[in-house]
């Protein structure tokens, strides 16, 4: 960044931490960027003269005489058509070679929108995958995360998911990538012929960490661009939304903040909240719907950063291995989509919601089963229905490589009930029963 | 001349304040950024240093930023017209904003200045008056709202001279009382109060004792809520809190709802915004939003208007409540609000308590669940606000001090737990961990005797102990095996289940099963123990199973049917048919 006639230069840092530096300076905004060294950085906390500044390149080899210049404004990023089919670091640059985009400079982290007028969700995102249309209805302008270990298939799993969401632009925000995954999604994007609807903001374990807290705001200005500009549905990923919680703990951290639970910063649920909740259906048609990737710790979802992140989203999504039929499956029990009764039983078949509650109830009969074989005790007639139950419908319909659609999904589970069970073992409506009983 | 002073340091939305003048705790300030008035509340003076907290971004914020004092706290405009509003947490008006964003600093009037409202007075010239008097009354949306003498009025005054019954607007001059002295003092139908005081103009405040009715079976039979009583809803996230508050919100028989949404979705308020304008309240037959006020401040919008939101929603319940109407709050989640005080008492470096919350959480989480109440106003009639929060306990556990700080506080106790949660048995209330203080109250249980004949309270009794019996016996069968225990053991577990397919769960999202009357409530309960009473004959554990779920397939059939319809009374007889073939 060119440094312009009038802006004062600084060259005497008086404080330096793994990720913030603290000098004396005036006429300074809160949130204003700098360059330190030509590494960007920006204003956390002023106390008179003291001004301390978060470096999101790190700290690293910064020197206390380091040229400090502010530049009088706060982190931005250029929108246009233009954004189309490119790739971006953290800081909004090109990092695919093209040119620099031009456009309406606009600042990230923006306003929210007021609650009075948003719509009310309604439309339906089919993915093909039962765990979800059937289980855990998504809605456009839902926020929806992964839980998942970080050997599951999650990357892999929402690669599939935007690709048949049927959006208008794809947003992706990549935080602690690995290079391969980042490639994986490029090439994914690319075979699929969709390159032009993708717009990538990338934050590899190549980059430093710190740079990583810019990124979903930048994929979020891009997402407003789209969805209140052109009034497009746009889908965005942000992956892996634990590796920015961790960013932002380094930084609190050194700012001398009491942490809260799992040494993070007492303000997480906010921060990521104020992520979170720009997934929204806007009046004029265009919507921001949100999937992210919270990864866990040994399948933990108290930890702070799952815990914080399941009472903002919309749900989430639990990705499990299941030994028994051997594939990974979208886990019943701990998955929620809360705005699966705005579409199910409306937008798809009657018998919805009934059909998907009726088969989890008999699942989780199904793990009571299998609790009492663990122990060593003879099962019952139905118990042991319930387990080959459970054995068909993990790999018919939980499994991830499913790929048909709801009414078929309803179909197949009222076979799988008529296979197992007597009408009056699933507990749903007479009427229903009556229509649909295979 | 209001005390000014400048922008000496800032933190994220704390904000340190050099001062000139006089400032007072908790006072409002305005900092000048542009043309944008930030508004803030003074959090702690230390000498010249004041600390307060900004209701906005404090993005673009400098030191030497000019702020202005209010000169007084934080307060809400209290007049008709508030109902079937959305306001954020200070009370603006969500719709008079422009805009699909949010804008800082842009602040608006609460109430409608030029609607005219037919004023009915309620005191003739020369009549003493008090604080809280009704004076007046105009109709809002079918319900009296009484126009009441200033809370802030001490001693008593003589009404001067009141305006004729007519159509007045909320500013105008509708009396003038004077004091002993001959002072005049013009009244509106608006008044101001500071959100965080108390309004405590009633003579007393008994114990509760009338039975709030949500429709909800879990509360009205298993663990009720009373008129002025107080209850809290902890559980872990996707258990089913805000559900089971939006459910109580639309059923319950209430004058007035206010519902807080703090801190938490947007999308679950535009669910609010949405249904609330189409529903009925099932008492009255009217447009649910009628009687409704939301008060949204969503975990997007400013951390510190959280705060503030609650108090901003007692408030405007107390003021109703003096008009004595039955005011229903809902508050989801007091967790928000709990956090709310910890970012700022972080950012203040203010010694921890325990997880970093400030040290008198508890205190302040008691003191606000205080304000709610049944209480006799000064004349002799009643008003209540009922007081329902959500707890969102870090972790699902309920051993942190937000839970512990409410459980000191509330009367009732609804826990939703996890497994509850993960096997669809919604509600997710644990019928044996939840309690009601009330049901154990003598004042209920003669109240509930004109309600509801017979020995109700030694029938919610029996119930709980079967399934306390229940769980125990599931234990066993866990341990010894199905075969290892009496087919007795079987039957009592199975009883249990009737009990908790029948009765405790709910379908929200049903038509018909998601509002339970107490008359049908008492007629499930009636025909749910009466099979339980029961003998049974088995020859072996297998059959027992196979016939309660018979069972409890045609009760749950029942439950999906209109009451006493023709559908319903067939599956009765079929309830009783399948009864007469196992009973002993
Ligand atoms: N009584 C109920 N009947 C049916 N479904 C329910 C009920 N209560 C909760 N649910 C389901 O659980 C989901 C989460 O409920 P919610 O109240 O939003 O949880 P919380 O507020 O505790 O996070 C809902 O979206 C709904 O699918
Ligand atoms: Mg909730």
């Amino acid at each position: 960044m060119a440094t312009k006639a009038f802006q004062k230069i600084y060259t005497k840092i008086d404080q330096i931490t793994k990720a913030t530096c603290s000098l004396k300076a005036t006429g300074i905004s809160n949130e204003e960027l700098a360059t330190i060294n030509g590494k960007l950085a920006q204003v956390v906390k002023i106390m008179g003269e003291d001004i301390t500044l978060q470096v999101f390149g790190g700290t690293e080899g910064i020197p206390t005489n380091a040229e400090v210049i502010f530049l009088g404004k706060t982190p931005s990023l250029k929108v246009s058509d233009q954004l189309a089919g490119r790739f971006f670091n953290a800081f909004g640059d090109p990092i695919d070679g093209g040119p620099a985009i031009e456009g309406e400079e606009i600042e990230i982290g923006g306003p929210s929108v007021n609650p009075v007028r948003r719509k009310q969700p309604s439309e339906l995102i089919a993915t093909g995958i039962a765990g979800i249309d059937l289980n855990n209805t998504l809605v456009s302008g839902q926020k929806i995360p992964f839980f998942a270990d970080p050997d599951q298939p999650y990357n892999q799993v929402m690669a599939n998911v935007a690709l048949r969401a049927e959006a208008d632009k794809i947003i992706l925000g990549g935080m602690g990538l690995t290079n391969d995954d980042y490639l994986y999604f490029k090439n994914v994007f690319n075979n699929a012929g969709v390159l032009d609807r993708i717009v990538s903001f990338m934050n590899t374990t190549e980059n430093p960490p710190v740079e990583r807290l810019l990124i979903p705001d930048m994929a979020l200005t891009a997402a407003e661009y789209f969805a209140v500009e052109k009034n497009q549905k746009v889908l965005v990923l942000l992956t892996d939304m634990t590796s920015y919680a961790d960013a932002l703990a380094i930084v609190s951290n050194r700012m001398d903040q009491i942490p809260s639970k799992d040494s993070m910063p007492g303000s997480l649920y906010s921060d990521l909240a104020k992520i979170y909740e720009k997934a929204v259906q806007f009046p004029a048609g265009g919507s921001i719907t949100i999937i992210a990737v919270t990864t866990l710790s040994g399948g933990d979802i108290t930890h702070a950063i799952p815990d914080n992140t399941g009472y903002i989203t919309e749900g989430q999504l639990f990705l499990r291995r299941d030994s028994d039929i051997g594939k990974v499956i979208v886990d019943p029990f701990r998955s929620l989509s809360r705005l699966k009764q705005l579409v199910a039983g409306k937008k798809t078949r009657e018998d919805h919601p009934q059909v998907m509650n009726a088969a989890v109830r008999l699942y989780a009969d199904a793990a009571n089963a299998k609790t009492k074989l663990e122990n060593g005790f003879d099962l019952t007639n139905y118990d042991e229905r319930t387990l080959s139950f459970a054995k068909d419908y993990a790999d018919q319909l939980l499994a991830i490589d499913v790929n048909i659609d709801t009414t078929k999904m309803l179909d197949l589970t009222w076979g799988l009930f008529a296979e197992h069970f007597k009408p009056e073992e699933v507990n749903i409506k007479q009427e229903l029963v009556e229509k649909y009983w295979k | 001349m209001s005390t000014k002073g400048k922008v000496k340091g800032i933190i994220s939305n704390l904000v340190t304040i050099g001062v000139d003048g006089p400032v007072s705790q908790n006072e409002i300030c305005y900092i000048s950024l542009g043309d944008e008035k930030l508004m803030a509340e003074v959090l702690k003076v230390a000498g010249d240093n004041v600390y307060a907290q900004v209701f906005e971004s404090t993005r673009g914020l400098k030191v030497g930023n000019v702020v202005e004092f209010a000169g007084h706290m934080l307060e809400v405009t209290l007049g008709p017209g508030l109902l079937s509003r959305n306001y954020d947490g200070l009370q603006n008006d969500l719709d008079k904003l422009t805009g699909v964003f949010l804008k800082r600093g842009e602040y608006n009037y609460p109430l409608d200045t030029e609607k005219l409202w037919q004023f009915k007075p309620l005191v003739q010239v020369g009549d003493q008056v008090e604080a809280a008097t009704w004076i007046g009354e105009v109709d809002e949306n079918h319900q009296p709202h009484k126009i009441m003498v200033p809370f802030n009025m001490e001693g008593v005054y003589t009404v001067k001279s009141i305006v004729k019954a007519g159509d007045y607007k909320i500013l105008d001059n509708i009396a003038i009382v004077t004091d002993s002295e001959g002072n005049e003092y013009p009244l509106t139908m608006v008044q101001k109060w500071p959100v965080k005081q108390p309004i405590n103009i009633h003579v007393s405040k008994p114990r509760p004792f009338k039975l709030l009715e949500t429709g909800v079976r879990t509360i009205d039979t298993a663990n009720p809520i009373v008129e002025g009583g107080t209850g809290f809803i902890p559980g872990p996230f996707g258990t089913g809190k805000t559900v089971l508050q939006h459910a109580i919100s639309k059923q319950a028989e209430a004058d007035i709802v206010i519902i807080a949404a703090c801190g938490e979705r947007a999308n679950e308020v535009v669910e609010i915004f949405v249904e609330f304008p189409e529903l009925e309240d099932p008492h009255t037959g009217r447009k649910l939003m009628e009687r409704t006020i939301i008060i949204a401040n969503t975990s997007n919008m400013p951390v510190a208007s959280r705060e503030a939101s609650v108090y901003t929603a007692m408030t405007i319940a107390e003021y109703y409540r003096a008009m004595g109407l039955k005011v229903l709050l809902m508050a989801d989640s007091t967790s928000r609000w709990a956090q709310a005080l910890r970012e700022m008492s972080n950012r203040m470096e203010e010694l921890p308590g325990q997880d970093a919350f400030p040290m008198d959480l508890s205190a302040i989480i008691s003191a606000f669940y205080s304000r709610a109440g049944f209480v006799y106003l000064k004349n002799k009639t009643t008003g209540s606000i009922t007081f329902i929060g959500t707890v969102s306990p870090a972790g699902g556990n309920l051993k942190e001090p937000v839970t512990e700080g409410t459980k000191k506080a509330a009367r009732c106790f609804y826990a939703l737990e996890q497994a509850r949660a993960d096997r669809k048995r919604y509600p997710a209330v644990n019928p044996i961990d939840s309690y009601s203080k009330y049901i154990e109250y003598p004042e209920f249980e003669d109240y509930i005797k004109t309600k509801i004949e017979g020995d109700w309270i030694g029938k919610v009794n029996q119930m709980k102990t079967i399934l306390q019996r229940g769980k125990e016996v599931q234990e066993q069968i866990n341990i010894l095996g199905d075969d290892g225990v009496p087919v007795d053991y079987h039957v009592t577990f199975w009883k249990s289940e009737v009990i908790d397919f029948v009765i405790l769960q709910q379908d929200a999202f049903d038509k018909i099963d998601s509002v339970t009357p107490l008359e049908r409530q008492e007629f499930m309960l009636d025909l749910v123990m009466s099979i339980c009473n029961n003998e049974y004959a088995f020859d072996s554990f297998l059959e027992v199973m196979d016939y309660f779920k018979k069972v409890i397939n045609a009760c749950k059939q029942m439950n999906y049917s209109e009451f006493r319809s023709e559908k319903f009374e067939k599956y009765v007889a079929e309830v009783k048919a399948i009864i007469d073939e196992k009973k002993k």
